[in-house]
């Protein structure tokens, strides 16, 4: 009975490590055609994990492995999302790695594993879990990253993020020495227990290198380098995977740990935090003005999302951190949707990935047109499309918590962001049409569908994503 | 008799409307095809355009009706208040805003009547021959419904019983004129003449709505009635303008007649009535002789109340007409142009309008704005019908000998000429020596100036008009064979208004020159025009000596003796005496080198001053500073920022550790 009740809280995590090994085994076994058959089982993989998921505990937080490992409302909210963006993931990549002779029945399975690797994250409780949880997505995102071997480009993007990765696993290992040096434990608990009464300056050094580690995940600014190239390299579902899950979680781990490890240095890390929401906005706005790749834009303006998401940290408090989880939800679903029209542009049978490569597109498909200008409106948050609530309560918490000037910077920011995305709507729909783009695959046209129903229709029905941002941090107050 | 002045102001209205909305493209082709192009015309063999209009036809048919209507109506009233009768139709408040208070109402009295018969006349005349002479125009729905807006913009001027009312009616003619100089919108010279017209005249309306604010501060009204009260009682008040002390009645008429100077293109604001040939002919018969600039004369026959109170203004009017009859008439005698003379003829008449309004004759003044408009109105619609039948040709020495050709409209430019010139019997021999008389009655210094010129001027009318006489219609042709093969006598729609013009030409000045200037004169104005009680301009008119009245007579006859021997007997005088003469030719040819000088002095610094607010204030400095240049910072950032992304694994690592340490750094010191 102590065994079940130990391993019962990472039963997801367990079934899905062992159905992903089955699937590695079953791919060797079947080589032809393995990679539709892997396709379809490791969807079913998920999904028999969200039951899962949805199955262990409905209430409170339960303890598992010394208390090391948390399931709580944060970790189960987390994990679907995790769930869901890979599941997407999944669905938009089949189409192009056929198209790309790049179909491997691995592809699948490391995203599986990769997501693994989150699930673990978010539900680590103790710095040690985190660094597991950590390295086994980073491990399957450098994987995935060079995927395609063919491609300089890909394999560059590869190498770098895994070297740049390597580094930011260095700086979150000396970060938790440092931490375990001065509190005398690893467990999330006994580090606040033990920094009660205010931290040393050992300590906040300590914290400063986690802080780093985690931020090269979410790519903030000045731990974002990586983010361009590998965004462009990387093949672009792929590209779209990197924008959506791994940055849930690693924000998911970011409030954990702040918020339970670290309590009693929060006068510290919030002004790193608020550091790097700033630098992040100001420069994914700036820097994207003067890009030609719709990936490297995605990517910047990803860094300037990322950027104001951490707005709701440096804030802090209900109204903060609700508003950070709201940002994470309806960012991942439009970047999803965004990508899902980048994926889909196709000129005889090579991907166009150059923002002129649009041109025209609202008169030669006026579908995959007006999705991605949807999205671009949403990404910059005009109202009444679902961006703008994300930005609304970002700047709402700002202004509560007195962080006038972060308020402002972020507006500003969002004002010079919104030229790149108009220009990408002007190119669409004003210029001459470049030639005709291949039709939109079933599953991306859902996948978009999926997107602009949300980005369009939220502001009706906002009720259940703010419920699920609301349930989401409750753990955390 | 009410609603028939009601009726009269407003069935042009009327059919303004109709035609301007229901006629047009306006409501046609909302949400349906596109419009025409705005010329469906197609050039034959020798460059000749041929327009089409296949459009509903009764839009000019209703706004003609109409018109005739009103002007059938005109009359009638015309001859009531003649019987001595006045009337005010309220018909609605306008304007109540604290003590400003404007009725909306029609004020009918002599003067009113008199204007009333002339125009919605010579509108109606203008409607019918228009039939004709527009009658291959494809826009011709607009065309009408402009003409009969001017008409009821007009008959609002009149009829006003307010400043602000007349404010609204000078604005509104002013609009039709735009719309009717450019009405080929095509013509980049026609847009340029409507613009010059309508810029030209903000001038004056700026002195005619500065005159109307000051009579508001100093009566405390607007309407014409508490203001002619109050009048005497206000001679002595004075007003600060421009930080001087001026006395207030002679400011608010000089601004007034500012006013007036712009609209009636007197002496310096006189530059757009040229250039407003532009226009179809007819506009130029309607409103650019006849009615809309002869609005100035009403405005200060209107106001002699005050006009009769302040001398200096008074002077300021005599001399600028007399200037104005002198300085156009010798520009005139030079023009190719044959719509250009006419309008220099206009511009000079005018003056001698002015000139009689400035010795203190109204009567008189009016009664030449009435004849003025039959028979000018019958030399504009003659030159039309010249036009018509040469193909749009205008310049007088391209025709010749056409005698044989028009007989009709030959005939009809006799008799309008006559009268302009004075001949005896007919309507400008009334009216005009009348005004000669006037000015030497005044027996003032200006008085006896003003009628030298005015001696002076009468012999250059007499030499141009016989001048236009002999090169158009006598002589040798000299317009090109198939031109000539082409002329051809106009329509009986267009001749039938020459026929009713021509019998007003002839016989308006003896027929009603008892009631304007004559026994029955104090009698027929009635309280329409005022005169102080030492104003006998009109007795002494008639004992001026004889040789004064003859003098118009013989300057007649010297005119047009000089030009029968320049153009038919020794034809190549005129060139010889230009030749030797050559500076002063070309001062006159280049009408006195006013378009020139004014460009020099106001368009060329404010096109100056235009340029340097556009590109140094706006471009440099707001756009510079404001959108282009934070749009070029953000740029320049932008590309910095993505420079940074050099591509190198080392960079990037370095960036991370940089960026480490900072934050440690930052802690330690802040922290």
């Amino acid at each position: 009975m102590s065994i079940w009740n130990t391993f019962l809280p990472a039963l997801p995590e367990m079934a899905l490590a062992v159905m992903s090994m089955a699937l590695l085994m079953l791919g060797v076994f079947f080589r032809k055609r393995a990679s539709d058959i892997v396709n379809t089982l490791a969807l079913l993989a998920l999904a028999v994990t969200a039951v899962l998921v949805l199955m262990t505990g409905q209430q409170g937080a339960i303890f598992a492995f010394g208390g090391t490992f948390v399931v709580d409302s944060l970790a189960r909210v987390m994990k679907l999302l995790i769930l869901f963006a890979t599941a997407l993931a999944i669905i938009m990549s089949v189409g192009f790695m056929k198209a790309e002779r790049i179909e491997r029945f691995e592809y699948p399975v490391l995203m599986l594993l990769s997501a693994l690797g989150m699930m673990a994250m978010v539900s680590a409780h103790g710095l040690i879990a985190l660094y597991l949880g950590l390295e086994l997505q980073s491990l399957a995102l450098y994987v995935l990253a060079a995927m395609n071997r063919e491609s300089v480009r890909s394999s560059e993007a590869g190498l770098k993020y895994f070297v740049l990765g390597a580094l930011a696993s260095g700086l979150i290992l000396y970060g938790a020495s440092l931490v375990y040096g001065f509190a005398g434990t690893t467990g999330f608990s006994g580090i606040a227990q033990a920094l009660k009464g205010g931290a040393h300056l050992g300590v906040i050094t300590g914290i400063v290198f986690i802080l780093a580690g985690l931020a090269f995940k979410i790519s903030a600014v000045p731990f974002h380098m990586w983010t361009p190239d590998v965004y462009e390299g990387a093949p672009t579902p792929v590209t779209a995977f990197f924008a959506a899950a791994p940055k849930l979680a690693a924000m998911a781990v970011l409030m954990r740990i702040l918020y339970e490890a670290f309590p009693d240095a929060a006068e510290a890390w919030r002004q790193v935090v608020a550091f790097m929401a700033v630098a992040s906005a100001l420069l994914g706005a700036f820097a994207g003005l003067v890009q030609r790749n719709i990936k490297r834009l995605l990517a910047y303006s990803s860094i300037g999302h990322m950027g104001i998401a951490l707005v709701g940290l440096a804030a802090g408090g209900m109204e903060g951190l609700r508003a950070t989880m709201l940002y994470l939800v309806i960012y991942l679903l439009l970047t999803v949707g965004a990508f899902a029209v980048v994926i889909a542009m196709r000129r005889e049978e090579r991907a166009v990935e150059e923002i002129e490569d649009f041109a025209g597109l609202a008169s030669t498909n006026p579908g995959m047109a007006f999705t991605l200008a949807a999205m671009m409106f949403a990404l910059m948050g005009i109202p009444p499309l679902a961006g703008f609530f994300a930005k609304y309560f970002a700047f709402v918490a700002a202004l509560k918590a007195n962080m006038v000037a972060l308020a402002v910077i972020i507006v500003l920011a969002s004002a010079v962001s919104a030229f790149y995305y108009l220009r990408v709507i002007k190119v669409m729909y004003m210029d001459e049409p470049k030639g005709a783009v291949a039709e939109m695959p079933f599953e991306l046209k859902l996948v978009s569908a999926l997107s602009v129903v949300f980005a369009l229709g939220m502001v009706f029905w906002p009720q259940p994503v703010m419920q699920l941002a609301q349930a989401a941090i409750r753990s955390l107050l | 008799m009410e609603t028939l002045l009601k009726a009269i102001v407003f069935l042009p209205l009327l059919g303004a409307v109709a035609a301007g909305l229901f006629g047009t493209a306006v409501f046609r082709y909302i949400g349906g095809a596109p419009p025409q192009p705005a010329h469906d015309a197609h050039a034959d063999e020798d460059g000749h355009q041929h327009f089409h209009y296949e459009g509903p036809r009764w839009p000019m048919m209703l706004t003609t009706g109409l018109l005739l209507l009103a002007a059938a109506l005109s009359w009638v009233a015309f001859f009531d208040v003649v019987g001595g009768n006045t009337y005010k139709v309220v018909i609605a408040e306008w304007v109540r805003s604290g003590e400003l208070v404007a009725q909306w109402a029609l004020r009918v009295d002599t003067l009113t009547a008199v204007m009333l018969v002339v125009v919605t006349t010579v509108s109606a005349l203008v409607h019918v021959y228009s039939l004709g002479y527009m009658s291959h125009d494809p826009h011709q729905p607009r065309f009408f419904s402009y003409l009969s807006l001017f008409t009821f913009a007009m008959l609002m001027l009149v009829t006003s019983d307010n400043l602000l009312q007349m404010f609204f009616g000078w604005e509104g003619v002013g609009l039709a004129s735009y719309l009717l100089i450019g009405f080929w919108y095509d013509r980049a010279s026609a847009n340029a003449a409507a613009i010059k017209a309508f810029v030209v005249n903000r001038v004056g309306d700026f002195g005619f709505a500065l005159g109307i604010f000051a009579a508001f501060a100093l009566f405390g009204s607007i309407e014409f009635d508490p203001i002619f009260a109050a009048a005497p009682e206000m001679a002595d008040r004075t007003m600060r303008f421009l930080s001087w002390e001026v006395p207030a009645l002679e400011l608010i008429a000089l601004l007034l007649f500012m006013g007036a100077m712009g609209k009636s293109a007197q002496f310096l604001l006189h530059t757009w009535l040229p250039d407003a040939m532009e226009g179809p002919t007819p506009v130029s018969a309607l409103i650019h002789a006849a009615t809309m600039v002869t609005a100035g004369v009403f405005l200060v026959a209107r106001m002699s109340p005050i006009y009769e109170l302040t001398p200096f203004a008074q002077q300021a009017v005599l001399v600028i007409g007399a200037i104005t009859a002198f300085f156009a008439a010798t520009v005139g005698l030079v023009q190719n142009d044959i719509k250009r003379i006419i309008a220099y003829s206009t511009c000079s008449q005018l003056g001698y309008m002015f000139a009689a309004l400035g010795v203190g004759a109204y009567g008189v003044g009016m009664f030449h704005l009435f004849t003025h408009a039959f028979f000018k109105a019958l030399l504009f619609l003659g030159a039309g019908s010249v036009i018509h039948a040469m193909s749009d040709e205008q310049d007088i020495w391209r025709m010749g000998g056409l005698y044989q050709y028009l007989k009709r409209t030959w005939a009809m430019m006799l008799i309008g000429t006559l009268a302009l010139t004075g001949f005896p019997f007919t309507a400008g021999y009334y009216s005009k020596d009348a005004i000669i008389e006037a000015t030497f009655a005044a027996h003032t210094p200006l008085g006896e100036a003003a009628f030298w010129l005015l001696v002076i001027a009468a012999a250059m009318t007499s030499f141009y008009s016989w001048r236009l006489m002999f090169v158009v219609f006598h002589g040798k042709p000299r317009a090109s064979r198939e031109t000539l093969a082409r002329v051809h006598e106009s329509p009986a729609v267009m001749m039938v208004p020459l026929y009713v013009l021509a019998a007003g030409a002839l016989f308006a000045g003896f027929l009603f020159k008892d009631w304007f200037i004559g026994q029955a004169e104090a009698e027929f104005w009635g309280q329409a025009l005022y005169r102080a009680a030492h104003n006998e301009i009109v007795q002494a008119m008639h004992h001026v000596p004889a040789w004064v009245k003859w003098a118009p007579f013989v300057m007649m006859v010297a005119g047009v003796s000089v030009a029968f021997v320049f153009y038919l007997v020794k034809t190549d005088l005129p060139a010889k005496l230009a030749n030797a003469l050559r500076p002063l030719y070309l001062f006159l040819l280049n009408k006195w080198y006013f378009d020139e000088i004014y460009d020099f002095l106001f368009v060329r610094p404010a096109f100056a001053i235009g340029r340097l607010l556009w590109k140094g204030g706006d471009q440099k400095i707001i756009d510079g500073l404001g959108p282009d240049g934070v749009s070029a910072l953000a740029a320049a950032v932008g590309r910095v920022a993505s420079r940074l992304q050099t591509g190198y694994l080392y960079h990037y690592a370095f960036a991370m550790l940089l960026g480490i340490a900072g934050l440690v750094t930052w802690l330690m010191v802040g922290g």
